[in-house]
């Protein structure tokens, strides 16, 4: 049928790109996973050794590993409520009748969401500097004694959980003020009438009917801080002490500085199967919650 | 109802909130127009003594960022316009044509996205290998050209407009590619900017993908130079704040210039 086959024609394309360029990708390295792909490998296909799940079962045993996972779930644990928090913060102000300048002020908070991570890292690197940064400098005004933000091992993680914060709340922000708009002007009207304060009307109004946007964020989020790369690279390399190293960068490293790229796809898999089972808990959370 | 102290409480909380956001920002023009070594004081300036250009020229006349900057408006480019023609037409075909498969393809597409890209990376660069596509612009664009999301973003929209347009065109004897380039495409327009604003600022700000792929300088994007700049230069601090300057202001200059279709653009995406 012609028109079967304009069809086709319109969504091939872009079809076999993503089959191409991302689907059989995907699968490749769920089999270079069961390899030992390595350096040899890289000199010689003859060199590859299919391994079942030896990969898998080394990481499991590197500390490293361990380490990196620890970190990864310390930004996520610490830094999606805080993202979340921070976020709703800002669409409640900005809600407000009381609020002037909305525009302005909804521009210059999302700023930070539309900058380059390298960039913008690099400016909170300095920012954070122990000796010359400006927060140092502040916290000195106020009599704090100067903290070595990214070269102290309990310091580091926390400034890139900040960091982070700073640099993607604006995104959320703006999917929960499009989801306060939407709540029915009545429903407060009725609740003020009954003589309910600002907090009820918060608890027992705005959570429950933005319930579904703050879960579908959430996720999202989550998904995104387990992708940690970028700023560990760039502010810390890693370090001190490994402290920041997460488990994305210990793929990169494991696959592009050592060229072990059977054991950084069991990284990658590893970490996707992780994704997955925090995004179904978060879900099965939510759902005991709203059952009780 | 409400009184003064509230309105003024809640006004300068929003104050606050701002100032704290734009001043890493702030800082970051300041500092890039201060001499060389005076940002490395204690206490560290606010402004500059003497405003000078020469971090600027420093970056361009000796790093090279000429060419940083060249690859990146290049790339990002290409990838836009690949973006828009596979992802539109695709699309397109998704909400209003049929095709057998169409229900299956869109479900696995859907239940994909929760793939992170970086598990297919490392193949991904072994297969580029292979074609002689590592450290080319070629390399880089590729994963780009089209995807999951750039579809459901504007299938999203196409959905809404009217079938009997396309009815009564057939009608009229317009072919598919007819219908589609001109009277599809022109009723896209403001979906196709929203798409277009992300994939330019997707390519502009990518790090890993052309850390990993990129091997040599020659073709290195800004996030990728500013990288290894800022390993080289640790203490040059006035450099490096010029070159995230010159990262950074084309697209918040974009943004800023654009920001509905953004903003609008975002709400569609996040409503699945």
């Amino acid at each position: 049928m012609k028109l079967q086959t304009a069809a086709w024609g319109f969504a091939a394309p872009a079809l076999i790109v993503i089959a191409l360029f991302f689907a059989l990708p995907v699968l490749m390295g769920l089999a270079l996973s069961f390899t030992d792909f390595d350096l040899y490998a890289l000199a010689d296909l003859g060199n590859v050794r299919f391994v079942g799940l030896d990969n898998y079962l080394h990481i499991l045993q590197l500390p490293l590993f361990w380490k990196a996972l620890g970190n990864t779930l310390y930004f996520v644990v610490l830094g999606v409520p805080l993202s979340i928090a921070a976020s709703l913060l800002c669409a409640l102000l900005l809600h407000s009748k009381l609020a002037r300048f909305k525009g302005f002020y909804r521009t210059a908070l999302f700023a930070p969401v539309v900058t380059t991570v390298v960039a913008v890292a690099v400016i909170w690197r300095y920012l954070f500097h122990v000796r010359y940064g400006l927060v140092n400098h502040a916290l000195d005004q106020v009599g704090v004694a100067p903290i070595d933000w990214l070269g102290d091992p309990h310091w580091a993680m926390p400034t890139i959980v900040l960091f982070a914060v700073w640099k993607n709340f604006g995104y959320n922000m703006i999917i929960f003020i499009a989801a306060l708009q939407s709540i029915p002007e009545d429903l407060y009207e009725a609740a003020r009438l009954d003589g309910a304060k600002a907090l009820q009307q918060l608890r027992y109004i705005t959570l429950p009917m933005i319930g579904p946007t703050l879960l579908m964020v959430s996720i999202l989020t989550m998904a995104g801080y387990f992708q940690l790369f970028a700023e560990p690279y760039v502010m810390t390399q890693g370090g001190p002490l490994q402290s920041t190293l997460s488990v994305l960068y210990l793929m990169y490293d494991e696959g592009f500085r050592w060229w072990n790229l059977g054991r950084a796809s069991a990284v990658a898999f590893v970490l996707f199967v992780l994704m997955v089972g925090a995004t179904k808990g978060l879900m099965w959370l939510v759902r005991k919650q709203v059952a009780v | 109802m409400k009184s003064p102290v509230q309105t003024l409480l809640l006004n300068a909380a929003l104050m606050f909130i701002a100032v704290s956001t734009l001043a890493p920002l702030l800082w970051m023009v300041s500092v890039s127009l201060m001499p060389s070594g005076e940002s490395s004081t204690f206490p560290p300036p606010l402004l500059p003594s003497t405003a000078t250009f020469a971090n600027y020229h420093a970056l361009f006349a000796r790093e090279g960022m000429g060419l940083y900057f060249a690859n990146s408006v290049l790339l990002a480019c290409a990838t836009t316009v690949f973006s828009l023609i596979l992802n539109v037409s695709a699309a397109y075909a998704f909400a209003k044509l049929r095709f057998a498969g169409q229900q299956r393809i869109f479900g696995a597409m859907l239940a994909a996205l929760v793939i992170p890209a970086q598990v297919a990376m490392l193949p991904l660069f072994l297969m580029l290998k292979s074609m002689g596509l590592v450290n080319s612009y070629a390399g880089v664009l590729v994963p780009g050209l089209a995807g999951i999301f750039g579809i459901f973003l504007v299938r999203q929209y196409a959905r809404t407009l009217p079938s009997e347009l396309i009815e009564a065109a057939r009608m009229d004897g317009a072919g598919e590619l007819r219908i589609f380039v001109s009277i599809i495409v022109p009723l896209l327009k403001p979906v196709l900017v929203t798409l277009a604003i992300f994939s330019f600022l997707g390519s502009w700000n990518d790090f890993m993908w052309p850390l990993i792929v990129l091997t040599d300088s020659s073709h290195y994007t800004l996030p990728v130079a500013l990288s290894a700049l800022s390993r080289e230069h640790v203490q040059d601090n006035e450099l490096m704040m010029a070159g995230a300057v010159v990262t950074v202001l084309p697209v918040l200059a974009l943004f800023l210039a654009l920001q509905r279709h953004y903003l609008q653009g975002l709400l569609m995406g996040s409503v699945k």
